[in-house]
């Protein structure tokens, strides 16, 4: 017996779940954390509004909650799609592109060419869809990063806008109620909401129990946990990359018709940023730029947290300069804490 | 429906080149029922590529595979598994931050019954929990407490046996598992050995693929040595010796003809 080709390390074996008496208060934040992404955005949320009510007194007001969820709602739309993509270990740039050339397919098919308002939002959501489609097989055909894919077409798309809307802005007089209807308000206990406010909030509501309740949610996190890991757990991770980049360029479309009802026109200079600032919300909400790890009501109260952070700052008369800088520190640290939360041990 | 002389899982020839290099140079695989196969070789023998191979997870360029004596041809890891065989690999394809009762039940999960499930398509967690919960119990080696908590939380060997749990749960007619004791210390090395051989007791035959030789010589029934892509020898454990093993494995030593 001369040979053996490995060795044995002696360990101290498997060290027992369930009590964990040796941890310290950081350690079991951090274990919090990890097991409930929400938790970090919520109470920053809710620390933010505590801070700016008492900075202002009108920043409680019904009229400027009004004002901030409508100055959410596109952002937060948009950043639900930008989740589901990030879950897979993904980014999308191209997501304000395609929301504008929507926007603007929505409003000129109706406004110049008499479609009703109903087609022309069919022909808005199908042609998201087809933009997310083609991000869709640049990444899973050419397996080029989706980094790559999307600022290359986030260019295509705006182009194509350019070009199809003339560089003219459609007026919202000339469109069909129906596209102007989620920017239609009613009244909450003396809060005037938008329908495009509340839709955003339904569509969080969905988004996120189908990515918990359904095999394909599970998938998406699967994916962009560890892609390999999946494909030989028998997931078809092309298929499930493919179908992601497919929905969110119909919830892209869905932003489209908020963006059009918030603004009163289809501008194709509009949501230039947005790509950005979607990001920015997600990573404030708590998902992982990594995939695999973060939950869509995060980027809902990430959006709410930059959409706060803004007006309430304006409201205490400090300068616009320092509302940038403020969301671009809270960026920071919604990543380090996300590096430190990973690095959490069982 | 299966008989002891008739292999479970037989190969013939297979082939499979990557550019100039040639991982499988036509090797051969006979498992028998009820066997422990170890698969052992030197670092580019091609025991990978053969489990692949098995597994779906590589098409060969030439070669057969027969299941049960039928011919098989596996174009993706979802067509095996759809035959009944099941693959632990080394990296364990789970997905950290899932639970364990989505681990288990990745890519083939239950729904609900009537509307909710056909239409909706919404997932039954309780059910999966509660066949997560028995799965590991009936393994009746893991001190797992909750199926709901996520697999990033668990030791190596309690991943390991999530990943053997999924495999045994699944598998009907085989299971392969590709260094299961590599990360492992001795008492999560013993653990898994054990399911190994529970695994093998309950009637599924196991392939095995290892380099660690006193495992192999502790649960391996016959060797299949693996040596420059082919198959140099079976070797039944009981009649020989671990260095010659190594002395056939590194080409030190030629195998006797009975063993070829």
């Amino acid at each position: 017996m001369s040979t053996t080709l490995s060795t044995n390390r002696p360990s101290g074996g498997a060290p027992s779940e369930g009590d964990h008496p040796h941890r310290s208060p950081l350690t079991r934040l951090q274990h919090l954390l990890h097991a409930q992404a929400t938790i970090g955005p919520a109470v920053v949320l809710l620390l933010a509004v505590i801070v700016f009510s008492l900075l202002s007194t009108r920043f409680l007001q019904p009229a400027n909650i009004s004002l901030v969820l409508q100055q959410v709602a596109v952002v937060g739309t948009i950043a639900v799609g930008q989740t589901i993509i990030i879950l897979t270990a993904g980014i999308d740039l191209s997501c304000g592109a395609i929301m504008v050339l929507t926007s603007i397919v929505m409003a000129k098919v109706s406004a110049e060419h008499g479609l009703p308002g109903v087609l022309a939002l069919l022909l808005g959501f199908l042609v998201g869809a087809g933009c997310g489609l083609v991000n869709g097989l640049l990444v899973t055909r050419l397996k080029l990063p989706p980094f790559i894919v999307t600022l290359g077409t986030l260019n295509v798309f705006f182009a194509l806008n350019l070009w199809y809307s003339g560089s003219a802005t459609i007026r919202g007089t000339d469109m069909p109620a129906l596209l102007l209807w989620t920017g239609q308000t009613f009244t909450i206990g003396g809060t005037r909401v938008t329908y495009g406010s509340i839709g955003m909030v339904l569509l969080v509501a969905l988004v996120a129990f189908v990515l918990k309740n359904t095999a394909w949610g599970r998938h998406i996190y699967a994916t962009g946990d560890d892609a390999e890991a999946a494909r030989l757990s028998g997931i078809r991770t092309n298929r499930v990359l493919l179908s992601a980049y497919g929905i969110a360029g119909v919830i892209y479309a869905l932003s489209a018709w908020v963006l059009i009802g918030r603004i009163a026109s289809a501008s194709p200079q509009a949501g230039q940023l947005e790509n950005l600032d979607s990001i920015t919300a997600v990573v404030i909400g708590g998902t992982s730029l990594f995939g695999g790890r973060g939950a869509v009501v995060g980027s809902l109260l990430g959006a709410l947290i930059v959409g706060v952070f803004r007006n309430g700052l304006a409201l205490a008369r400090v300068d616009v300069l320092w509302q940038t800088l403020a969301v671009g520190v809270l960026v920071i640290v919604a990543v380090s804490l996300d590096q430190w939360i990973r690095k959490v041990r069982p | 429906m299966t008989s002891p002389d008739i292999p479970v899982l037989q190969a013939r020839g297979l082939i499979k080149r990557y550019g100039n290099v040639i991982a499988l140079a036509g090797t051969d695989l006979d498992l028998m029922p009820g066997e422990i196969l170890a698969v052992i070789g030197d670092n580019g023998a091609g025991k990978s590529s053969l489990i692949k191979a098995l597994s779906g997870a590589l098409v060969p360029d030439d070669g057969t595979i027969t299941l049960d004596g039928k011919r098989v041809s596996f174009g993706s890891p979802i067509d095996a598994r759809d035959s009944g065989i099941e693959t632990v690999y080394q990296s364990l394809a789970v997905a950290p931050s899932l639970d364990i009762a989505s681990n288990l039940f990745l890519g083939r999960e239950r729904r609900r019954k009537g509307i909710l499930g056909s239409v909706f398509r919404i997932l039954d967690r309780d059910a999966m929990r509660q066949e997560a919960r028995r799965q590991l119990d009936g393994l009746g080696i893991m001190t797992i407490q909750n199926p709901g908590q996520a697999v990033e939380t668990l030791s190596g060997g309690q991943r390991q046996a999530v990943a053997v749990a999924r495999a045994a749960a699944f598998g009907s007619r085989v299971i392969i598992m590709d260094e299961p004791t590599a990360a492992l210390g001795v008492r999560e090395s013993r653990a898994v050995l054990d399911l190994i051989l529970h695994v093998r007791d309950q009637g599924l035959p196991v392939i095995l693929i290892s380099h660690n030789m006193p495992h192999v010589f502790e649960v391996a029934d016959r060797i299949h040595i693996q040596r420059l892509g082919r198959r140099k020898a079976i070797l039944d454990r009981a009649n020989v010796s671990m260095s010659d093993a190594v002395a056939i494995m590194t080409g030190a030593m030629e195998p006797q003809d009975g063993d070829r």
